[in-house]
């Protein structure tokens, strides 16, 4: 797409509806990931997580932002396809068991990390209950295993479930929490690096509280 | 054709205050300069949030009064934001929190139209009473009172409260034929805020002994002690060009800014304390939330206000 279109929604909705009508306090800034590839992965509550997400990167990063998303809901009817797919960027997802007919389910993904973008995925999958966390996916691991040098980066949101959770339509104005932890890389075992992301999201979700000097 | 729409003595003030703050940016300079090793980077922030604070409230304030009113409503909404999302509040409450967000509206409406009497009455009634009445026909009765009395709180404080500084605005500028009504919102700003800048400094110059340690334990009776008096000094400097009041009555006036500002910091504080978070958000580098920058004005707007209102000059 045209990159004054992408400035424009950036600039003049992405933004103002993130940090004006909501808010992010945005901790550990500088260890988002300043070029792709790379793969952004968050817990996920609302539809919002998206938007905040992309909004925290800078301008020129935007059109490498890619968020998966499931392909039956995003893709649902041709205008929202056409927002999805064009504005958003998402990589589509298959959701439910695959079958070997299907093809290689991560292609999309790996193409766009070779194409130096970055990720946007959410290992809980679906939108869980509000302000609650799921057990994390091992898609993710398959993903980083096929590219072991991409870093990913863990970052918690804390609050956004309470502006619209799952099966809200009205959204109302509050202040988010993003924590964005160290990048990892692949540990070379599936078990180790779900453990250790793991880890990693527990150790931010516990950050959220500033202490006092 | 003038596009500045305040008076002089006003125009006057918002060219006094840029001059301090460039002052204190070539204080700053220097005292890098002077002495490297000493970590200014706080100081930097908090100044460099100065000017971006300045900018925009002399941007907001010397135009035109509808662009004053939608800045006001634009920081209640701001520092309402910043309160529900400190409190806990409850899933089933949404509805009710769009409610509560929608008073800034109409409180703002009703100021801009003059109805000093409507905002008096309604405001506070409906912030007392429609966190209740909604809560009820909701329904959840487990924890009514916690989330009722918080929602009513935060209104009271940050769409009421705040809003004297709009009330004050829409004065006739007869009640004030030194600087129009724009002089004394930006009397009780500078003098608030100035405040704010003195407590702080002798606070951190000269603090031995804590004041509120449970609450705020960087608050010290050095330092109110000198926010009081320097605002006493400026506030009878101040009063002759930017009010209807005479220097004597400034200095007495100085005094209950300085004192109702601080009740008004230690009350966020202690808000800050029980929620357990240092700021309440980070919209301002270096001081932190809007909240944090308002917060002396929600007990000062009002005092001063009623002061100017009701007191015969």
């Amino acid at each position: 797409m045209n990159p004054a279109v992408h400035w424009f929604l950036h600039l003049a909705i992405l933004r103002p509806i993130v940090f004006g009508l909501f808010g992010v306090n945005l901790h550990h800034r500088g260890r988002l990931p300043i070029s792709g590839p790379a793969i952004v992965v968050a817990n996920h509550n609302s539809h919002l997580d998206t938007l905040v997400l992309m909004a925290m990167f800078p301008l020129r990063l935007q059109k490498r932002l890619r968020p998966l998303a499931a392909g039956d809901y995003f893709l649902r009817n041709p205008w929202l396809a056409w927002i999805s797919l064009n504005l958003l960027g998402i990589i589509p997802i298959k959701r439910g068991g695959y079958c070997r007919k299907d093809g290689d389910p991560l292609a999309g993904c790996v193409t766009a990390l070779d194409r130096n973008e970055i990720l946007i995925l959410y290992p809980e999958g679906s939108r869980g209950e509000p302000e609650r966390r799921a057990v994390l996916k091992t898609g993710i691991a398959h993903l980083s295993r096929r590219r072991p040098e991409v870093p990913v980066v863990p970052v918690f949101l804390h609050g956004v479930g309470r502006a619209l959770p799952k099966g809200a339509r009205l959204p109302i104005p509050f202040i988010f929490d993003a924590i964005v932890g160290r990048a990892m890389t692949w540990t070379k075992d599936r078990a180790s690096f779900m453990a250790a992301l793991e880890t990693a999201m527990t150790t931010l979700a516990g950050e959220k509280m500033t202490p006092r000097p | 054709m003038n596009a500045v729409a305040i008076p002089l003595n006003a125009q006057l003030a918002l060219l006094g205050v840029f001059a301090v703050l460039v002052l204190a940016t070539f204080a700053l300079m220097t005292a890098a300069t002077i002495r490297p090793d000493r970590d200014l980077s706080e100081l930097k922030l908090r100044v460099r949030s100065w000017w971006m604070m300045v900018a925009v409230f002399s941007l907001a304030v010397a135009f035109h009064r509808s662009i004053s009113l939608i800045f006001f409503a634009i920081v209640s909404f701001l520092a309402l934001k910043e309160f529900v999302s400190l409190v806990p509040t409850r899933q089933t409450d949404r509805l009710v929190l769009v409610v509560g967000y929608l008073t800034i509206p109409a409180q703002y409406v009703l100021i801009a139209q003059g109805h000093y009497r409507a905002f008096m009455a309604f405001v506070p009634l409906w912030a007392l009473l429609m966190p209740s009445i909604g809560m009820v026909l909701v329904g959840d009765t487990a924890g009514f009172l916690r989330a009722a009395g918080t929602l009513s709180w935060g209104m009271m404080t940050t769409v009421f409260a705040l809003g004297h500084l709009s009330l004050l605005l829409m004065l006739p500028a007869s009640v004030n034929p030194a600087a129009g009504s724009a002089g004394l919102v930006l009397y009780l700003v500078l003098l608030s805020q100035s405040n704010d800048v003195a407590q702080y400094i002798f606070g951190k110059s000269f603090g031995r002994r804590k004041i509120l340690p449970r609450v705020s334990p960087n608050k010290t009776w050095e330092g109110l002690i000198g926010g009081v008096l320097s605002s006493a000094v400026l506030g009878a400097a101040l009063a002759p060009w930017l009010t209807p009041f005479n220097a004597g009555q400034g200095f007495f006036i100085g005094i209950a800014i300085a004192a109702a500002g601080f009740m008004g910091d230690a009350t966020i504080s202690a808000l800050k304390r029980d929620m357990n978070v240092k700021d309440t958000g980070t919209l301002l580098p270096g001081h932190g939330g809007i909240l944090d920058r308002v917060d002396s004005l929600i007990f000062s707007a009002p005092l001063f206000f009623h002061l100017v209102y009701t007191v015969p000059r």
